[in-house]
């Protein structure tokens, strides 16, 4: 009895080192008919992007009859690494020029395209704990703020906001993607979050954003590119066409995004 | 409980070829991690600010964590084997709940409860000002969370499999409870205690979403191996592969020791 069970918990051992890690597996299959659309293709884009890309899927899907996209959210950094290291992805959005930059300069991607424009805001929680009204409470003692992890986009983003404000921030947690920060703020575990603005009009009324004056924001561009490896390069194209379409851009628009 | 005594036979091929497979899927991805380290770089990867910070962190909390699960953990094994009480079975099943629930939503039911609005959490905070998530004492919690069920189940059943007749015998010349529970019950249950022990402290030292989830991700803070791991991920990969390797070393130490405490149990049973 006793052996059996400590070897039932030696299986267990083996799940000792990660938990928590996604991963994508979508097969891509190749357009047959030339001109026609068809198959499916998988779109690795920044979680900012949640809600206007999934809009816009659903959007050219309709306007693609038999065709399917299929997307993989998360910070652009990992997915950019996920790509580099053959992430059977199709088309590529990123949250940074210098993310995208990691996947071409791999070859992986070339052509990318800037397709929106965004800008951080700070999002706090409904009933606050510590108000927050300004960029300048954040650096007060006693505020607990949120933001990405440096490496990630948001991060980058948070962090330049803070240097060109001349503001001392030590925020409580690095979270690994904008989202992760939203959540916190959400839950009322911080009392504020640096993210883009286009997160605080997803959130809706569960975040309260604060808005930071043009002059002392900073802004991201993001870059769409399709894969190199594509197995159906031709509907990974038309995909890009169609964020920089006039369609895409009135989803991004509505999100909150500036065109480029 | 004894070990089997059939002759050796060449496995037939039906049966060799998908163990083999198996030991290959099972293998290659950890020849992976060792081949594309950067043994060249390792040293200097390794005593960086930042891994330092992470190794000390895992060691203080996975050992804070096992040292919780130790104090708390033991009497709950000997409640579930030895208590007699109704619900007990409801009892066992929710103490086994964190050992198939996906970490991440450990975390999240760890905030829900111990978060600053959580239904503890609020009046910790308003009361004593205590507040867990973003600090150390939060990774202990998260970890102890996922990893006392290893040391509770496994304390339970070497308590179940027990001959009482020794307590019995004990209890009958004359000792106290206290006594025989110190005397003989805690001498012969003492293998599987440290087996669940470094079980425990395994499980700790791995865990990634409870933590990240619960007690945030801030270097010298927070920013366990795992963690750590994933923040290389997204800047310099040789970085994450230098500390997966740590915890792959980590936990290659721990199935050799553990293998020796089976051996000596088996041996002496």
């Amino acid at each position: 009895m006793r052996l059996r069970l400590t070897s039932t918990l030696a299986a267990c051992l083996l799940a000792l080192a990660g938990c928590g890690a996604s991963t994508t597996g979508t097969v891509s299959s190749s357009a047959t008919a030339p001109g026609q659309l068809s198959g499916t293709i998988t779109v690795f884009a920044a979680s900012s992007l949640k809600e206007s890309f999934t809009a816009i899927g659903a959007a050219f899907e309709a306007a693609n009859p038999g065709t399917k996209v299929v997307f993989d959210f998360g910070a652009s950094s990992t997915l950019a690494t996920q790509i580099t290291q053959k992430a059977p992805a199709d088309v590529f959005a990123a949250a940074s020029q210098k993310t995208m930059d990691t996947v071409t300069g791999a070859g992986a991607a070339t052509g990318d395209k800037v397709f929106a424009v965004n800008t951080m805001e700070i999002a706090t929680p409904p009933k606050p704990t510590m108000p927050v009204t300004s960029l300048a409470d954040l650096a007060k003692p006693g505020v607990k703020v949120a933001v990405c992890q440096k490496d990630v986009p948001c991060g980058a983003a948070a962090v330049k906001l803070f240097d060109q404000n001349k503001l001392s921030v030590t925020p409580v947690t690095e979270e690994v993607d904008v989202k992760s920060v939203l959540s916190k703020v959400v839950l009322g575990e911080v009392d504020a979050g640096v993210v883009y603005v286009t997160d605080v009009k997803a959130a809706k009324d569960t975040v309260v954003g604060v808005e930071i004056p043009k002059d002392q924001n900073v802004t991201t561009k993001y870059p769409i590119a399709p894969i190199t490896a594509s197995a159906n390069p031709a509907l990974a194209k038309a995909f890009v066409d169609y964020v920089l379409s006039a369609a895409g851009q009135g989803a991004l628009t509505a999100a909150g995004f500036a065109s480029p | 409980m004894t070990r089997r005594d059939r002759p050796v036979t060449a496995p037939p091929w039906p049966v060799a070829v998908p163990a083999a497979l198996a030991l290959l899927f099972l293998g290659l991805p950890l020849l992976g991690l060792v081949v594309k380290a950067p043994w060249s770089r390792m040293w200097s990867l390794l005593t960086s600010p930042t891994s330092l910070d992470a190794l000390r962190l895992s060691l203080v909390t996975s050992t804070a964590a096992t040292g919780v699960a130790l104090v708390l953990g033991v009497p709950l094994a000997w409640l579930l084997a030895r208590g007699d009480f109704r619900g007990r079975g409801f009892v066992r099943a929710l103490v086994t709940v964190p050992l198939v629930l996906p970490p991440v939503v450990g975390g999240i039911a760890l905030l829900l409860a111990f978060g600053r609005r959580g239904i503890l959490g609020q009046y910790l905070d308003s009361c004593c000002g205590v507040a867990l998530p973003f600090t150390t004492p939060g990774v202990v919690v998260a970890e102890a969370f996922v990893a006392m069920p290893f040391l509770v189940i496994t304390v339970e059943g070497a308590l179940r499999g027990l001959d009482t007749s020794l307590e019995d015998a004990a209890a009958t010349l004359g000792a106290t409870r206290l006594t025989v529970f110190r005397r003989v019950t805690l001498p012969l249950i003492l293998p599987s205690i440290v087996a669940g022990l470094v079980l425990t402290f395994a499980r700790a030292l791995g865990e990634f979403g409870a933590t990240i989830t619960f007690a945030g991700n801030l270097q010298g803070v927070t920013r366990t191996l795992p963690l750590a791991v994933y923040v290389g991920l997204e800047g310099d990969l040789s970085d994450a592969i230098a500390l997966s390797l740590v915890l792959l070393g980590v936990s290659v130490v721990i199935l050799v020791a553990l293998r020796d405490q089976w051996l000596r149990t088996g041996a002496s049973s």
